[in-house]
């Protein structure tokens, strides 16, 4: 008996052990598909040997340590980023303590000093260069991302704070103060709760000064007809607003501190006029409105116009502290909505402060609705554009169940039959931000220290912050896929064969020094196993095949079957020599001048010819 | 392998796949197209950083604009300054050009002068997005997605435009170039889910390939399932083509036309080609910022006058190049909201209200500054401080949306708003 119980106990460990390896038998993809699709899914694609890794490891394990990203060492990317990014690090007071906000009052100050009206080319240049200077720190926080997702073994957890970055998006273009928040948000609010608790989330995100200020509930306050928490005992609820929002003049007080006490006096009088421009007059639905259409219930999630109004009174007097130094959430009772209030048909009663918010914040994280908007977003950016609704419902009760516990409503997602079902292959367009960590991590390239590669990234559809509605980017196919971005696909993959992708060389590939002198079709198919899952189609590989020849040289315009085959050059190059200025707000934040894909056409031989065609392909589109 | 063998035998395959290589023959003699396209075309520029509209379309007869602006108003035309006591201009300096005896264009609109002779040109005054935001973000926002006030529209209106003629079955399928947009990104008015191009300049349109594998990577995608990528990238190199049968790179401008080397000269130098070139252009969009100019802007002469010129002598010389093909087209420009009516204290203006746009191309009614002068008195200005508004934005596009493109109903592009009762007639 004894016996026979160890070894029933032997047999179902082999059991539980290879199943371990492929999964349950009701998945429909093939072990050696799942491994793949966890790495393009789970992860910004493959990097050389982590097939192998996680084939060895086994995909539960993978799975199971992935969602929890503490447990993975992740020193080298921190060092990394410290190394090179360090202001993507900074606190919103650090930041702009070492690049100060530069405006064009300065230079008319300066000018009026010297009693010269016009503004002089020397004087344009020094703005120029200051301003170049002073926001290159975005430029860190851009790189910072890019060279994050391409290192960082806590794939998962960086695939879903991009995510949540894009869910609860910002923009840095929003006005000046937003992009010295931007640091904070991403490291201290989002990437920490990625995988955690969605109220958490919420409520951080909803303290955050980039998006108080994005949203503009920084500036929200009670109505003239509604009563104010607390009055101003100087000058009245607005008054007391205005008295210290960092933007104005200080009280003398606090005069000697970092920030405005060292502002010239026409500059803060420009500041005070563009702050004057958006002087709070009372309620902005901006923030309530979105929470309720876009971080939580979703637009059709039953809410009304009235709701928007008192979600947005229970928010009044939520707003930043001192924005130009150390800009902390505060709640300001003066600001405050002091009126009882019924949110989806919860009451608030009257005469409270700071928990009005709260307890709104708890009744929308709490709402079914709210369940399966991020559930059905979830699905649809892990599984498929056309999320399976049996999915989308166990995923939201999953979420329910466990008061919207991340990590295991993705657990639900990304271990169901669904995900692993046939159709879900490759089913996935590639977002621009996916596609070049793709590459970039196929190539095994040496991450980018400048924003050259963030910029390729905004010259493919998306750039980083920038996009400036807060629905953020969609999260479905069709709209990544037009006419001109195929064409910067096949771009950008032709500009990274060629080298022009600063950390990039396929000579640095690791098995680059062997395959350099293989066969053709030896480098074919290394290629194929590294950027197409080894799974290219009989015409992809026929036509990767085709490389160089030297007889194609002297081959006719048309063939026989009226197939162009023109080896004429068109001389695009020398057009592409006549580049034109980068934009100027590009360069005031930081970013490299030219073209992010270099000029012309890059000569392609061999290896890296393949490569390029391989990276333009569509099926590299796909994830 | 020999690689025209390859090529016969990449043509073979898809033959096997049930894929007649026709098309691809097509795509060879789609650089051959068929003569003068008579279709309309809307170009849309969109002057970013909220333009000074009482400075461009400079209300010379209202008194009291020279009161609030001692130091940067534009001097009275020289016509009617020259022996009357009149407030700023001496007869020789810069100063406005006249219009209709009240309203005159800066002195750097010159370019423009001789399209308001011809009857070319019509300014709307007054004019802008009602809502009451002097953020630019906010502003823009509203102005591209049509939707004052309401920031939850996901799309722009010139892409709901497309979309609602995307559902006409008479018409002609779209080119790939129906709607193009000079600059890097797709820009908010075109945002949606009608198709459209976004190109930083032409010579972004094309494949950064050399030789053949250009025709390698084509291949890629005439081969393999029939799914949203292959079908785009089949399109995308047929645009590749159609445009490099237009031979952009030996374009030269016509009429004489001079384009500023400036980045908008290029922008409208580009549009001009594309509307040359056949390739189905319906919908231009290009943009130029410079405009928020809070600090020593200047008057007749300065900071803004330099950004003007620019802006006019772009604007006339794609209008020349263009030619007598400017019976099909019409140009409005836009900006997301006017400035001040008071100048500030460092020779600027800051956010204000209402501004000016300008309406041109062959059938605008022009030779007339269009809309109800609201007045410059205090008690006249909006929120006592900037030029009232007495036409809404959305009335200006709606009506040239029906009366040069041909709408219907503008319910779809312009949701809640109905202007028909208020067009102006300015086309």
């Amino acid at each position: 008996m004894r016996k026979t119980l160890l070894l029933l106990g032997a047999t179902a460990g082999i059991a539980a052990l290879s199943a371990f390896a492929t999964g349950p038998a009701t998945r429909e993809q093939t072990a050696d598909e799942q491994v793949k699709h966890v790495l393009n899914r789970l992860a910004f694609g493959p990097r050389p040997g982590d097939y192998d890794r996680v084939r060895a490891m086994g995909i539960e394990r993978w799975i199971d340590q992935q969602l929890r990203p503490d447990n993975i060492d992740d020193r080298a990317t921190e060092q990394f980023v410290a190394a090179h990014f360090p202001a993507s690090q900074m606190s919103a007071a650090d930041l702009m303590a070492k690049y100060p906000i530069v405006n064009a009052a300065q230079v008319a100050a300066r000018r009026a000093a010297q009693g010269n009206g016009q503004l002089t080319r020397d004087d344009s240049m020094q703005f120029m260069q200051t301003a170049r200077r002073n926001y290159q720190f975005v430029a860190q926080l851009l790189a910072e991302r890019v060279a994050r997702a391409q290192l960082t073994n806590r794939q998962l957890d960086e695939v879903m704070t991009d995510f949540w970055l894009n869910h609860f998006n910002v923009y840095a273009a929003k006005g000046q103060p937003e992009r010295y928040f931007l640091a904070d948000y991403e490291t201290r609010v989002i990437r920490p709760r990625a995988l955690g608790k969605f109220r958490d989330l919420l409520g951080a995100v909803a303290k955050s000064p980039a998006m108080l200020f994005y949203l503009d509930n920084w500036q929200s306050m009670h109505d003239s007809t509604r009563p104010a928490l607390a009055s101003d005992a100087r000058r009245g609820a607005a008054g007391g607003f205005r008295r210290n929002p960092g933007f104005g003049r200080r009280p003398g007080a606090l005069g000697g501190a970092i920030g405005a006490g060292g502002m010239s006096d026409p500059r803060r009088d420009s500041l005070m006029q563009a702050v004057a421009a958006r002087r709070p007059k009372g309620l902005n639905e901006n923030y309530g409105r979105e929470l309720l259409e876009l971080h939580t219930l979703g637009v059709d999630g039953g809410y009304t116009q009235q709701d928007v109004i008192d979600a947005a009174r229970a928010l009044t007097g939520w707003t930043i502290d001192r924005p130009r130094q150390d800009a902390q959430f505060i709640f300001r009772a003066q600001m405050h909505d002091a009126g009882e209030k019924t949110v989806l048909g919860h009451h608030l009663a009257g005469g409270r402060g700071v928990e009005d918010g709260e307890e709104l914040l708890d009744i929308v994280a709490r709402d079914p609705h709210t369940a399966r908007f991020i559930a059905t977003k979830l699905v649809r950016r892990f599984v498929s554009d056309t999320a399976p609704r049996a999915l989308v419902d166990r995923a939201a009760a999953v979420f329910t169940k466990t008061d919207g516990d991340m990590r295991e409503v993705v657990r639900s997602i990304v271990t169901s039959d669904e995900f692993f079902a046939h159709a879900a292959y490759k089913a996935k367009v590639k977002s621009p931000f996916e596609l070049v960590v793709s590459a970039l991590r196929a190539v095994n390239a040496e991450p980018d220290t400048t924003p050259r590669t963030a910029q390729i990234v905004a010259r493919l559809g998306a750039p980083i912050y920038g996009h400036q509605a807060p629905n953020g980017y969609p999260e479905t196919g069709d709209a990544w896929i037009n006419t001109g971005s195929i064409l910067n696909r096949i771009n950008f993959g032709l500009a990274l064969a060629g080298g022009r992708v600063p950390g990039v060389s396929v000579d640095g590939w690791p098995d680059a020094a062997r395959l350099t002198s293989a066969p053709r079709d030896s480098q074919v198919d290394a290629v194929i196993r590294a950027f197409l899952r080894g799974e290219a189609s009989p015409d992809t590989r026929k036509i990767l095949m085709s490389g160089v020849n030297p007889l194609a040289a002297s081959a006719a315009k048309v063939d026989s079957l009226g197939i162009p085959v023109a080896e004429v050059d068109d001389g695009d190059e020398m057009m592409s020599s006549k580049r034109q200025p980068q934009e100027k707000g590009a360069r005031r934040m930081g970013m490299l001048p030219g073209d992010p894909l270099g000029r012309g056409k890059p000569q392609l031989r061999g290896l890296s010819q393949i490569v390029g065609l391989a990276l333009g392909a569509p099926e590299f589109q796909r994830r | 392998m020999n690689r025209r063998v390859f090529m016969k035998a990449g043509a073979m395959s898809l033959v096997t796949m049930g894929l007649n290589p026709t098309f691809l023959r097509r795509a060879v003699f789609a650089q051959q197209l068929p003569g003068a396209q008579k279709g309309k075309i809307l170009i849309c520029l969109f002057q970013r950083g909220a333009a000074d509209a009482l400075n461009i379309v400079v209300p010379h007869g209202e008194r009291e604009y020279y009161n609030l602006r001692p130091n940067i108003g534009v001097p009275r035309p020289n016509s009617i300054s020259a022996g009357s006591a009149g407030v700023l201009g001496n007869g020789t300096a810069p100063a406005a050009i006249d219009l209709d005896g009240f309203f005159g264009l800066h002195p750097s609109l010159a370019p423009l002068k001789d399209l308001w002779d011809k009857g070319l040109l019509a300014p709307v005054h007054a004019v802008g997005s009602p809502s009451s935001t002097r953020s630019h973000f906010d502003a823009q926002d509203y102005m591209e997605t049509g939707t004052p006030d309401n920031k939850g529209t996901p799309d722009g209106w010139l892409n709901r435009y497309l979309a609602v003629r995307g559902t006409c079955a008479e018409c002609e399928k779209p080119t790939p170039f129906n709607a193009v947009a000079l600059s890097s990104q797709t820009p908010r008015i075109l945002e949606g889910p009608a198709p459209s191009i976004a190109m930083g300049s032409l010579d972004d349109f094309t494949v950064r390939a050399t030789g053949s594998d250009v025709q390698r990577l084509e291949a890629l995608y005439r081969t393999g399932s029939a799914d949203l990528i292959h079908g785009t990238g089949a399109e995308t190199f047929d645009a590749v083509k159609m445009l490099k049968g237009a031979n952009p790179q030996q374009y030269q401008p016509q009429n004489g036309a001079t384009y500023p080397g400036s980045p908008f000269g290029r922008s409208l130098k580009q549009i001009a080609q594309l509307v040359k070139a056949n390739v189905g252009l319906e919908v231009a969009f290009a943009d130029v910022g410079g405009w928020d100019t809070h600090v020593q802007q200047g008057g007749a002469t300065g900071q803004l006058a330099n950004r003007l010129s620019d802006f006019a002598q772009s604007i006339s010389a794609l209008v020349t190049d263009i030619g007598n093909r400017m019976g099909d087209v019409v140009i409005v420009t836009m900006s997301e909201f006017g400035r001040m009516a008071r100048q500030n204290g460092t020779g600027g203006t800051d956010h204000g209200h209402a501004g000016a746009l300008f309406v041109i191309g062959g059938e605008v009614k022009g030779h007339k500054v269009y809309g109800k002068w609201p007045g410059l008195a205090r008690e006249q200005l909006y929120e006592g401080r900037d030029l009232a508004l007495t036409t809404d934005f959305r009335t200006v596009f709606s009506e040239i949306l029906s009366k040069h493109l041909g709408t219907k109903s503008n319910e779809r592009v312009f949701p809640g708003f109905d202007g028909r009762a208020n067009w102006l007639g300015v086309v």
